[in-house]
This record gives C-alpha cells, structure tokens and sequence, in this order.
C-alpha cells in the first residue's frame, strides 16, 4: 500500500508540470502493460484518485483540492466516464457515525468535481465508514491514509 | 401479530403461575405440586452495585440412560448461566453428599446445609414418546421448602431451550425479578484480511452456543436489531450496489425487505417498543437527519434537521423519547427529544466524544461509548437525564453496548490494536453486569461486532 502511495505521490507531481495525456502514453509504455486512457489505472497513475482528510473533517483541505481539480479536469477529458466516490475514514470512531462522516466526505469530494465543472448525474457516493481501511496499522500514519475520498471510475 | 410467536410476553406467565401451557414452540410447562407453600419475593436486593452470590446446589437432574446424559448437561448449562451473572456462587460438586437420584426423590436439607447451599435445585430426566419430560424443583435450603416445581415436555433436540428457561425462574424466584438466560444474539460475524472483510449475519443464544449464519457474506451487513415482539430483525445491507440501506430480515422465512423510499443511505435502525415503526438515520448530500418510518403504512416522517450528522437514534422503553447522537454541537454528543422530534437537549458533557447511546429495557439507564479526550475507548452507563456517568469498562477500542432485557447486563464488542500488517486484531463480544463486574468474552466461531441482545423469547 505504501509504494503504491508515494508512485501516486510521484505521478501526481508530473502530471501537475506536464500534460497528463503525455503522461499517460508514456506510462503505458513504460513496462508494465498499457493503461487504458480513461480507466481507473488511469486516474490512479496520472491523477491521483484520492483525497485526504483531518481527523473528524469532511473539509476539503486546500492540499487535497489540486487533486479533485485535476480529477475534473480528466473527467472532462473522458466525457462518458461515471465515477463513484467512497468516503471512508479512520478507525477511531463508531461504526454509525463514521457511515455518516465517510458520506459526508464523499460528498464534500463531490461538491468540488461538480464545482469544477463535472455534470452531478456522472458522480454517485456511498459511504463505507470505517469498514475498509486502506492501511491497516492502527497507529497515526495509517489512519491519515484511511480518512479519504477515493474516486472510483464505473 | 402472530400468536404463535415464541417472543409472545404473555407466555411467561403460564410458565410462573399456576396453569398448564405452551411455553414455547412445543415446550408445554405443567406446575408440580410443592409440598409446602413459599411466600414469594426477592431474597437479595440487586440493585446495590455488588452483593454476595447466592450459594446454590446444582446436582445433575437424575434419569436413566440418555436421561441421564440429558439431565448432566442440562445441569451443567444451568449452573454455567448462573454463574456467569456473577449473582450465584455454584457449589462445587465434589461437596456434595446426597447423591443426585436420592435428591430427586426427596432432598436431605440437612446434608445441602452443611456444605453451604442456600439453594438447591433438583430434577429428573424422562424419555417421553421420543421427546422429554424434565421435571425440576427449586429449594429452599433453610426453611426446606419449595420455590418452584415444573415440568417441562419438549422434543429432545429442545434440552438447551429448557435449562435456559429453568435458569430465568430460578433467578426470578431468588432475585425478584426477570431473567436473562432464554434469549438469543444476533450480530455480525467477520471474517477475512480487514480491508477486505466479510460481514454476515449470525444469531447465537446469549451463551454463545446454536450459532447459526443468517446471510451468506455476499454482501455485507451491519448493525442488526431485534424486533421487540415478532421474530423480524432490521439492519444495515450492502445489496444495493447503488446505496447501503436499512432491511427488514424475517427470521423464519429469510425473506428481506428493503424498508422506505429514501434518496440516500439509511443506516442505525431501530425497533420502537411497539414495534409498529422502525426509527433510523437517513443521508441526504452530507447531511444525516433521523426519521420514523411506519411499518404498516410505511409513510416516513423527519424527526431532525439542519446541517449535522444524526444518527443511531434509540426509543425509551415508554416509547415517549428518543436518544440520539449526533456532531450538531462541533463533535459527537448524545441528545434526548420527544419522540416526535421536539424538545432536544444535551445530555453528555463528560471528556471526549459519546456514541452509540442505548436506553436501557428498565428505563433507568442509557449506556453509550466514550472515546477521545485523551483516553481510550469506554463503555459507560449514565441516567436519561445525564448525571451519574460511571465507566464500565475500557480499552484500546470498544463500542456497541446492548442490554439484555432485565437491563442488568449488557453485551458490546471489544477490538484489539493491530500492527502494520493488520495482525493482531481481533474483534469480540464481551458482557458485563451494569456495576462493571463480572466481564467475560462470549464465545463465537470467528471475530465478532455489532451484538443486539434479544427480548426474553418466552
């Protein structure tokens, strides 16, 4: 999980100084297999398909935003592509709770897409709260991975 | 209703008083005479937060062949659920100096007072046209009299159902008040890596045998709940690809229903003590607001509003009031209102964050989780009104309290720290009396959360 990470980390960073579509091609011709432009190896390679948040927050924080803008912006590219966002979050709270607080922050994730120009009928949410930790440690580094927004191409 | 409902309350009567009935699906209880009359009443007052168990002889029940057999483990899961209340102190066999079958016939009060037995309970185990007859009587060692005499016939296959339903009239007729042991637990068994769990449904009696998987992990399921009366659970499923929703589980059929017509997620059902509406929690955009859902008409009303995050909402036993939790306040704290929405206060003020409020069946009670604040997590009980908090038991991480139906005990689940790789987790289901005694894992096949005790089934 933690390389997969820092190579999202890592693309995001080229993608934001070069076009994305470049990159993609390159990507797909760097070794291993073709990632269909459009897909979700796509959007995880070249995009980024997660966001970030603080502790009980459904706030987008102003680091996170450049992600869902490019995430926009890729949709825009794609045009026929739909996307679910799963709001997730840490496992220091109660199951209840963290199944509202992971569909507030899918849709917090979603408010902004929408805001940067994606038709609101191409996203859906659903929350799995606490459920389906991306990192399974239970200490501080782990649980920033698991309060995200993760978009999901369908 | 169905009046063959095995959680029909009335049923217990007949059980305690002095007629013949069905007690349970083809459980008949008969009374056996006694041979003198006990005024009745509690021996011990419970209420106090720690009181010395009752001393209590629990031979096996005498028979012949497989009555023998049955009668042994019927006694040994008698004196296992009296036991583990923490309110009886059985004792040990080896004391014993009647033999069983003699005690059968008429107890030796002098021999079960000299090894300290305040109470004795002695039966025997017929086999009856290919079912049983289980005759039990509960003594009282002192004055030498008997408590209760009863017969049960059931098919064999029913033993369990019969010692936990004699467990419940011993503890009646010692405490003075209802008991505990016949009744069952629903909850969600977990299985697998955990960023790829599998929740189902599973249904155990509340000393963690019978266990039996209700769904099939396709999809997974959380939070059930037991209706008060019929034999229907509502819960939380993933079986709409498009949004988790709350569903209507019948136990008998297995049939499954999706309960209201919302746009969002609903999630944190609710029975209320009629059992004639489900309350839940429903999202819309980001916002979760609690609403009341009629089962007949299935029309749905809004309960809260505004721009917070309301959800597990729990009905006072009276039916009158509604305890929620919810962040409307800046982090989650637990609310009382009406039950039709209006009047809403605060009532946790403690440190750190309150979840999961449940009120207690006694009315008395709403037992909750606590976390943050620089602790851990707690499970904790406080009064409807907010005083009077006190912690039952803490940890690395627990939540989920539900109280069994005297409200003297409550189940919730306990879950260890894991290290990077996600080893050593474990998540349990653990019980502990409403002082903070008395806490014991209750054993289950795999890891287990979510626990929703059952009312009394007979």
């Amino acid at each position: 999980m933690k390389t997969r990470l820092l190579g999202v980390a890592a693309l995001a960073l080229l993608a934001a100084c070069s076009n994305t579509d470049q990159n993609a091609s390159a990507t797909g011709g760097g070794g291993a297999g073709t990632i269909r432009p459009g897909s979700q190896e796509d959007l995880v390679a070249n995009v980024g398909d997660r966001v970030f948040f603080d502790f009980d927050s459904s706030v987008i924080r102003a680091d996170q935003r450049p992600v869902l803008q490019r995430q926009a912006e890729w949709m825009g590219r794609y045009s026929d592509v739909r996307v679910q966002v799963e709001g997730h979050t840490d496992e220091r709270g109660t199951r209840e709770y963290n199944l509202a607080l992971g569909q507030r922050r899918a849709n917090s994730a979603r408010d902004v897409l929408v805001a940067s120009g994606v038709n609101g009928a191409r996203i859906s949410t659903i929350s799995y709260g606490k459920d389906r930790p991306a990192a399974l440690g239970s200490d501080e580094a782990a649980w920033a991975q698991n309060r995200r927004a993760v978009t999901v191409v369908q | 209703m169905n009046p063959d409902s095995p959680f029909a309350p009335t049923r217990r009567l007949v059980l305690m008083g002095a007629g013949a009935g069905l007690v349970a699906p083809g459980i008949f209880a008969t009374p056996l005479p006694a041979s003198a009359q006990q005024p009745q009443g509690a021996v011990i007052d419970i209420t106090r937060a720690r009181t010395d168990p009752i001393p209590i002889a629990i031979p096996d029940l005498a028979g012949a062949g497989e009555g023998a057999r049955v009668g042994r483990d019927i006694a040994r899961v008698i004196q296992a659920n009296l036991r583990n209340s923490g309110l009886f102190r059985p004792v040990d066999r080896q004391a014993f100096i009647q033999t069983a079958e003699a005690a059968a016939q008429t107890p030796r009060f002098q021999d079960w007072r000299v090894i300290g037995a305040q109470a004795l309970v002695t039966g025997r185990v017929l086999e009856q046209g290919g079912g049983l007859r289980v005759e039990f009587r509960l003594w009282d060692v002192l004055p030498e009299t008997q408590l209760q005499g009863t017969a049960f016939t059931a098919p064999a296959a029913q033993w369990r159902r019969i010692a936990h339903m004699i467990s419940d009239v011993i503890y009646e007729r010692l405490l003075g008040e209802k008991g505990y042991f016949d009744t069952q637990v629903v909850y969600v068994s977990e299985t697998g890596p955990r960023d790829r769990r599998t929740r189902r449904l599973a249904i155990m009696d509340q000393d963690g045998e019978n266990n039996r998987f209700l769904t099939d992990g396709r999809f997974a399921a959380l939070t059930p709940r037991f209706h008060p009366t019929q034999r229907r659970i509502a819960f939380m499923s993933y079986q709409d690809r498009g949004q988790p929703r709350v569903v209507l589980f019948d136990l008998d059929s297995g049939s499954q229903q999706v309960l209201g017509n919302f746009p969002g997620m609903t999630l944190s059902p609710r029975f209320s003590p009629d059992g004639r509406s489900v309350v839940l929690s429903a999202t819309r955009g980001g916002d979760a607001n609690i609403y009341i859902v009629d089962l007949g008409s299935r029309r749905e009303r809004q309960l809260t509003s505004g721009g917070g995050l309301d959800v597990s909402p729990c009905f006072s036993p009276d039916g009158s009031q509604i305890v929620f939790n919810s962040d409307r306040g800046g982090d989650q704290q637990l609310y009382v209102m009406d039950a039709g929405g209006g009047n809403v206060r605060r009532i946790s003020f403690g440190r750190g964050r309150y979840a999961t409020p449940v009120w207690s069946p006694r009315g008395d009670l709403i037992a909750f989780t606590r976390f943050g604040g620089g602790g851990g997590f707690a499970i904790g009980v406080m009064r409807p009104d907010g005083s009077g908090e006190r912690i039952l038991s803490e940890g690395w991480q627990m939540e989920g309290p539900t109280f069994a139906p005297n409200g003297r005990v409550l189940m919730f689940y306990r879950e260890t720290r894991s290290d990077s790789r996600g080893g050593g987790y474990s998540s349990r289901i653990v019980s502990i009396d409403i002082a903070g005694f008395n806490e014991r894992p209750i054993p289950t096949p795999t890891d287990a959360t979510d626990p929703a005790w059952s009312p009394l089934l007979s």
